[in-house]
């Protein structure tokens, strides 16, 4: 069935994911800059602090994934690395909290640091963030007589990532706001304790990539998926109208006045291909999805907006580029 | 009579309803109301409990009195005997209670004392004492004198014990001991088996005093006796006249007057009379003088006749269960007819031949009458002891009247008890009992090896022979021990396991039971003749393999029997069956039988009908009731082979369904009990699992933390499966789990998947996924020595130039053991210990005591750091100091760990990849792991892929779905979850490569798998070796990796080379990187010489030296001293 356009396309078969017959993929044609800026677009569809949604339409999935792996494992963000550990008393070993340290987001900017020198003995003030923990848990004295839960008759039985405080290092304090360097969220439970535990914790926060450890990943995740497309090929209408407006996810397929379903919008469609469960409708539909549309979906962690994180993707490539070109180009 | 007729009648035709019967909803949760009651264990600490509460009472009754040969007048006599709660000695007569936790860290002994009353003679006067401690008993978790039971799990904390630990175990000496179960053919019964051809009938007796095997065997068409105690076979009929029953006649009527035993019959009374053996006197001087000649002869001035002899061996020895009075012989004498009964008819009928692996046949001995039989020959010695104590001081005059309260030592019947629990050698001489390997060290790997310990039946069989019987599943262990459980290889199908709802019986008493029978008309055989109880209306009734009687209406007595226990007139583990072939009907109460709850189902209708589960639920009614109100009942395998087992209601047929299952689950084990879908995977995987599970690393239990154990591992953050089963819940291991849920994908990934390796995500690992603790613990005691030294622990030394602290001392604390939070490296010193250099000869006065002290340190070894999580300064029970100190690492997931799934699909990490690297899906889902689906189809777990399904549904849906055994969330109602929530009903997601970030062609099967951390690890096998140790006799590398030993060149290796012909790599690998050696050897004879010294020629003049393995050498040098002596000869190389 040939479709109208000549967007590129990947059909979902029952088993399968198919290309078209004359496709032969999109890393084969010659580039061409001028046709690729007159088709590529970004459209920015939905965006907040934490989560961003985008198309980048014309584009080869190279450049789709680039864009995906770096975001992943080369924007750098900064994490605690080292946890001087003063005292540990409480149940949860050395190791295991320093691990637990290391996994809150910071909100702390990386762009304003930098990496810390392989060989550097200590922090500077421009490579390091350094907080201090000291929770000592105790019991309330002013508990309530008939109470048995462990927030009335202790006090700090459970340590929050809000409890790390923040030490400026030389001339931080005037630079950043106590408010831009803590952990993004207050309400991480590191730790829980009773009475007689306590902590007293230094810990060292510092600039790294992905790639070294989960922990300076500046998103959640970065994925992207192909704008999925659904294309009835007959009418369906009455009882098999409702069959296939189940099989989609909502909003997909509409049904009109006299009953007839058609396709409304297949962009949210899951693509759970349900319809091949049914023998009657499933000759009625293609199911596609277009090769050069990839919805990017990028959470951040909290540090970074997720447009900044992409724009730094962006960055790490052309410096990625650049280095490499400037290479070559020291054998010319 | 004629009235109990037509009642019998009546009870005969079920009245049939024909509604059909519906399904009882929740009928499941019979089961956690049953192992609320009785618990996993319940088996263990029953029997446990039997023995403290009542057979030690009933052992020192046995043997109350003991007299003294000296005085007439003396005796010692036990009115009493208890067993106390557990407590320590601290000091003389100063006793603490103590906790089980505390035993386990101080490495003592939980016991109690064990006292008795006695009356005894003092002087000339009779006197009473009370409470006299005479021993102590280890104490089982969880009995009725630990302090654990009827604890809240508040108070358990407060104990530092864990609510979810099953208890059923000992601690001796820091170590936690179980005695498992073993199993044996049942005693005191006949049993009627093909030995090299010939039929045979044999009976074990036991009784408290002997324990004897007697057989009756075909031997050249004769009937014999065979017994230990007689040098030859005494045929069979001389035996009948030596009970009394001298006509041939009545012995005919005895066995069976029809035509085959009277064939089969004659040449056996024929060889009588060629004996010329008429009299009962005849008969028992024959046997008299077969009798074996006993070594020493023990009585002083009994010296008895043959005849007396063969009386008193016929009347104790032979068949010694059967009781015999006042020498009358004719219960015994018709007991001997039955077994030669059962022989002739399993002459003609092979189907009359016993099954010896039938479980009907098998008992299971558990702690308590284990320990009764070791107590009791601990007891007999120690009153022995007491008698030849008595026997030496009384006749010694003395200033204090003898008082052998002073001469009661309790460390006798003590040490003897813990010894037996802490090595497992069970060495009884009355019974020539010897037996290793009764007691384990309870594995704590995990919480569930613990408790599949606590289910293990041993098999008494030997593990090197090659027998397919005993080792197969049979039909009769359904329901009761877990088809999957038993371990591969050697032990296979020797070691089970006890599946969930099996309990074992204990002993209850007889009289009631035999007088009940009375009641119920039996007739006593005594009063009867051989006609009469051979009659064919007539069944034998047995109890616990004795004669009760005969009865003419067998389906009364089992119907008033059946009747009598469901009403709980008698208990519960009472059980009663006809033998149709055997026409005898046979009565149960002995202890070790394996029995287990069933509905009992009547006219068609199970008994338990929904409103008692509505009550059960609501709290009102408990697993007891059920039992009291006659709902349900116990049926062990013996009566079970006579009833008719609904599995479910609708295979309920009305006119033979006597019982329905409570639930089919249950046919299983704890351990296989995990395994989600086990009934969608081939048989073998299930077991594979259970082998597995045991070494899942997870939690162990609410207290592994206070725990010092010297191997233990825990996982950072376990979880609880995604799809549970209902074992799970009942075991606890949702609350004590031993895993993760792994996100898997089930597709192909760069080759290092191959062979079952897996792809980890180097990104979950980093959050934590695998992150495993490894706890092992460095122990030492300062003792005391017996010259007024003592070992002693100095502080870190320090450089004498630097004044800094040496290097291997640098994590030792002041006091010169290690310090809580420090990292230890390899050869640091743990704890600085030093012993003085004599402990034994006393140090004499005056000399300064300056004595050089040996340095013992206790080092850390091993090739990783590791931390100090804590050290326990304690004392032991020999009053020296204890050190405990435990250490930890925390290990990541690396390549070459070993993970599984729990269906017994294992494989270690083949890579570790970046997570950019992973494929993800169309909502940015990247597996944890990728799995080859090449894993899937030779290995058929079905299994598996339904439990990844049903993880997917239930993490979209927000709940756990349950993979039961036998039920479980169906695959169609978890697709249309899937469905709902927008996913492939299949479970296959569009996914795209991390790399290239094109889709992949193929959907990918991917959702939630539990998966199980082993404990085999790389970290633990990684070995080199460069250069290293030898051994010391023969110079060549050590073995072994603890050892740091070479990596061996075998045989086929060494083959191959040779193969190749590369000589010279070969000399290298063999001689040169093994054991060169030059050697001198004399060219004129050929002989070693010594220092370029030939003796044997007395010159050096041809000496030369040879490159030889040393090993060479010394066979040369070993060949020598046989007087064989090798000669070389040398000629010129080039």
């Amino acid at each position: 069935m040939p479709l109208k356009d000549e967007k590129p396309r990947l059909f979902l078969e029952e088993f399968s994911v198919k290309k078209a017959p004359n496709d032969y993929g999109m890393s084969d044609g010659k580039w061409n800059f001028k046709k690729f800026t007159k088709k590529f677009r970004i459209v920015i569809v939905r965006m907040d602090n934490f989560e961003m949604e985008f198309d980048l339409i014309g584009i080869q999935p190279a450049f789709a994934n680039a864009f995906r792996r770096l975001m992943l494992s080369e924007v750098p963000s900064m994490a605690i690395e080292k946890v001087m550990i003063r005292n540990n008393t409480s149940i949860i070993q050395d190791e295991v909290l320093a691990h637990r340290l290391g996994l809150i987001p910071l909100k702390a900017d990386p762009r304003l640091f930098e990496y810390r020198q392989e060989d550097a003995t200590g922090g500077t003030e421009f490579d390091t963030i350094e907080f201090t923990m000291k929770v000592k848990c105790t019991v309330n004295k002013s508990q309530p007589k008939d109470s048995y839960r462990a927030e009335d008759l202790y006090e700090n039985h459970s340590v929050y990532s809000s409890q790390m405080k923040w030490q400026p290092m030389g001339n931080q304090a005037s630079i950043h706001k106590e408010a831009d360097i803590g952990p993004v969220h207050g309400d991480i439970l590191v730790s829980k304790m009773r009475p007689g535990h306590e902590l007293d914790l230094s810990l060292v926060a510092v600039k790294g990539i992905g790639k070294d450890h989960a922990k300076f990943s500046p998103v959640a995740t970065a994925s992207y998926r192909l704008l999925p497309e659904v294309t009835l090929t007959r009418e369906v209408r009455g009882g098999d109208a409702t069959l296939l407006q189940s099989c989609f996810a909502p909003g997909v397929i509409g049904i009109d006045s006299e009953g007839r379903a058609y396709v409304r919008d297949a962009r949210y469609d899951t693509c759970s291909r349900n319809v091949y469960k049914y023998d009657e409708i499933r000759d009625a539909i293609i199911l596609s999805r277009v090769r050069d549309h990839f919805i990017f979906n990028v959470e951040s962690v909290g540090a970074l907006q997720p447009n900044v994180i992409f724009v730094e993707a962006v960055k790490i490539l052309r410096d990625k580029c650049k280095s490499f070109l400037d290479e070559l180009n020291k054998f010319n | 009579m004629g009235e109990i007729n037509k009642k019998q009648n009546d009870w005969d035709s079920a009245k049939v309803s024909r509604e059909p019967i519906k399904t009882l909803e929740d009928k499941w949760k019979l089961v956690p109301a049953f192992l609320q009651v009785k618990g996993l264990v319940k088996q263990h600490i029953d029997s446990f409990n039997y023995f403290i509460n009542v057979e030690i009472k009933k052992i020192v009754q046995a043997n109350e009195k003991v007299f003294c040969d000296a005085d007439p007048l003396f005796y010692i006599k036990y009115l009493n005997a208890y067993v106390g709660t557990p407590d320590l000695e601290e000091g003389y007569n100063v006793t603490k209670p103590t906790t089980p936790h505390e035993c386990r860290l101080r490495d003592m002994t939980y016991s109690a004392p064990i006292t008795v009353d006695i009356e005894y003679i003092r002087g000339n006067q009779r006197v009473i004492k009370n409470k006299q401690l005479i021993g102590r008993m280890p104490l089982m978790l969880r009995s009725s004198n630990c302090v654990l039971t009827n604890k809240s799990d508040f108070e358990l904390a407060q104990l530092n014990e864990c609510p979810h630990d099953p208890g059923g175990y000992f601690i001796i000496r820091g170590q936690e001991k179980v005695i498992l179960i073993q199993e044996q053919l049942s005693r005191n019964r006949m049993i009627v088996d093909e030995f090299k051809g010939a039929i045979q009938c044999q009976v074990t007796s036991s009784t408290h005093e002997k324990k004897t095997r007697t057989n009756v065997i075909v031997k050249n068409g004769k009937y014999v006796l065979r017994h230990n105690a007689l040098s030859d076979d005494i045929p069979i009929a001389v035996a009948f006249k030596a009970m009394g029953i001298c006509s041939d006649q009545e012995i005919m009527q005895l066995i069976g007057s029809n035509d085959t035993s009277m064939k089969k019959m004659a040449p056996c009374i024929m060889e009588c009379h060629h004996l010329k053996i008429f009299t009962q006197n005849q008969a028992l001087s024959y046997i008299g003088s077969k009798l074996k000649v006993k070594r020493y002869q023990s009585g002083t001035a009994k010296v008895r006749t043959p005849v007396d002899e063969a009386r008193d061996l016929l009347a104790t020895t032979i068949l010694a269960h059967v009781p015999v009075e006042n020498y009358n012989f004719y219960v015994k004498a018709i007991y001997l007819a039955i077994m030669v009964k059962r022989v002739i008819e399993a002459e003609t009928n092979k189907a009359a031949i016993d099954d010896p692996d039938y479980y009907g046949n098998k008992r299971m001995e558990l702690a308590g009458s284990l320990l009764a039989l070791m107590f009791e020959d601990l007891f007999k010695r120690f009153n022995w002891e007491l008698k030849s104590i008595a026997d030496k001081i009384i006749p010694k005059v003395k200033a204090a009247p003898f008082d052998v309260v002073k001469h009661m030592r309790p460390d006798l019947i003590a040490n003897g008890l813990f010894a037996a629990i802490s090595t497992g050698n069970w060495t009884i001489k009355r019974f020539k009992m010897e037996r290793h390997g009764v007691t384990q060290v309870l594995s704590r790997l995990s919480y569930i090896s613990a408790l599949g310990m606590m289910t293990r039946v041993n098999s008494q069989f030997e593990k090197t022979r090659k027998v397919s019987g005993p080792r197969s599943l049979q039909p009769s262990q359904w329901g009761m021990l877990c088809p999957s459980d038993t371990p591969e290889g050697e032990a296979c199908g020797l070691v089970k396991n006890l599946a969930l709802m099996t309990h074992i019986t204990t002993e209850c008493s007889e009289e009631p039971i035999a007088r009940l029978a009375r009641n119920a008309g039996v007739e006593d055989v005594r009063i009867l003749g051989g006609e009469e109880i051979n009659h064919p209306a007539v069944y034998m009734v047995f109890l616990n393999g004795n004669i009760l009687g005969v009865s003419r209406q067998y389906k009364r007595l089992i119907k008033v029997f059946r009747m009598f226990r469901r009403r709980g007139l008698i208990s519960a583990f009472v059980s009663i069956y006809p033998n149709h072939n055997q026409r005898t009907v046979y009565i149960c109460s002995d202890g070790g039988r394996l029995c287990r709850p069933y509905i009992i189902v009547e006219k068609g209708n199970p008994l338990v009908q929904q409103s008692h589960i509505n009550e059960l639920n609501r709290g009102i009614r408990k697993f007891q009731d059920f039992l009291n109100d006659g709902l349900i009942e116990y049926l062990d395998v013996n009566e079970e082979n006579d009833s008719h087992i609904a599995t479910a209601e609708k295979e309920i047929d009305p006119y033979v369904t006597t019982h329905l299952e409570i639930e089919p689950f249950t046919i299983l084990g704890v351990c296989a009990g995990l395994v989600p879908y086990p009934h969608h995977n081939q048989s073998p995987r299930n077991t594979y699992q259970c082998a597995m599970g045991k070494q899942a690393m997870g939690t162990i239990g609410y207290n592994q933390k206070n725990r010092i154990d010297t191997l233990m591992y825990n996982l950072v953050y376990p979880q609880c499966p995604m799809v549970k089963t209902r074992t799970i819940e009942l075991t606890n291991f949702d609350k004590l789990p031993a895993g993760q849920n792994a996100t898997v994908a089930v597709m192909s990934y760069s080759g290092y998947d191959i062979e079952d390796a897996l792809i980890l995500n180097r990104a979950s690992i980093d959050r934590g996924y695998g992150r495993c603790l490894v706890y092992k613990s460095a122990k030492t005691t300062m003792k005391r020595y017996s010259n007024q030294t003592s070992d002693r622990i100095l502080g870190p030394s320090r450089d004498a130039t630097t004044g800094k602290v040496i290097r291997a001392h640098e994590v030792l604390d002041t006091d010169g053991i290690a310090a809580p939070g420090e990292m230890v490296e390899n050869r640091q010193v743990l704890i600085n210990k030093q012993m003085p250099p004599a402990t034994l000869n006393p140090v004499t006065q005056g000399q300064p005591q300056q004595v050089e002290y040996k340095d013992v340190p206790v080092t850390y070894k091993g090739p990783v750091e590791s931390y100090i999580e804590k050290v326990m300064v304690s004392s032991n029970s020999e009053d020296a100091f204890l050190i405990k100190i435990l250490l930890r690492q925390t290990r990541v997931p690396e390549i070459g760990d070993k993970f599984s799934s729990r269906h017994g699909q294992k494989g270690v990490t083949g890579l570790i990849v970046q997570q950019e690297d992973m494929p993800f899906n169309d909502r940015g889902i990247c597996p944890d792991m990728i799995m080859n689906p090449h894993g899937f189809p030779s290995r058929m777990t079905v299994g598996k892929t339904i439990e990844l399904l049903a993880g997917k549904a239930g993490l979209v849906e927000g709940k756990f779905h349950y993979g039961t055994a036998f039920g479980g969330s169906k695959v169609s109602d978890i697709c249309q979850e899937l469905e709902k929530h927008g996913y492939n009903y299949h479970g296959k997601d569009v996914f795209y490569s991390g790399i290239t970030g094109e889709t992949l062609e193929a959907y990918i099967y991917s959702g939630p798998v539990y998966y199980q951390k082993l404990k085999h690890m790389v970290q633990d096998k990684m070995h080199a070796r460069a250069r290293g140790p030898r051994a010391v006799l023969t110079r060549q590398p050590t073995e072994g990796r603890s050892r740091d030993g070479g990596l061996r060149l075998g045989e086929m290796e060494r083959d191959c080379l040779i193969g190749y012909g590369a000589s010279m790599l070969l000399m290298e690998r063999l001689m040169l990187a093994s054991d060169a050696f030059s050697a001198d050897i004399c060219g004129a004879c050929g002989r070693l010489a010594i220092r370029a010294w030939c003796h044997a020629c007395r010159s050096s003049a041809a000496v030369s030296s040879v490159e030889m393995p040393y090993a060479c050498k010394l066979l040369f040098q070993e060949l020598a001293s046989m007087n064989i002596i090798p000669k070389l000869t040398l000629k010129k190389y080039c």
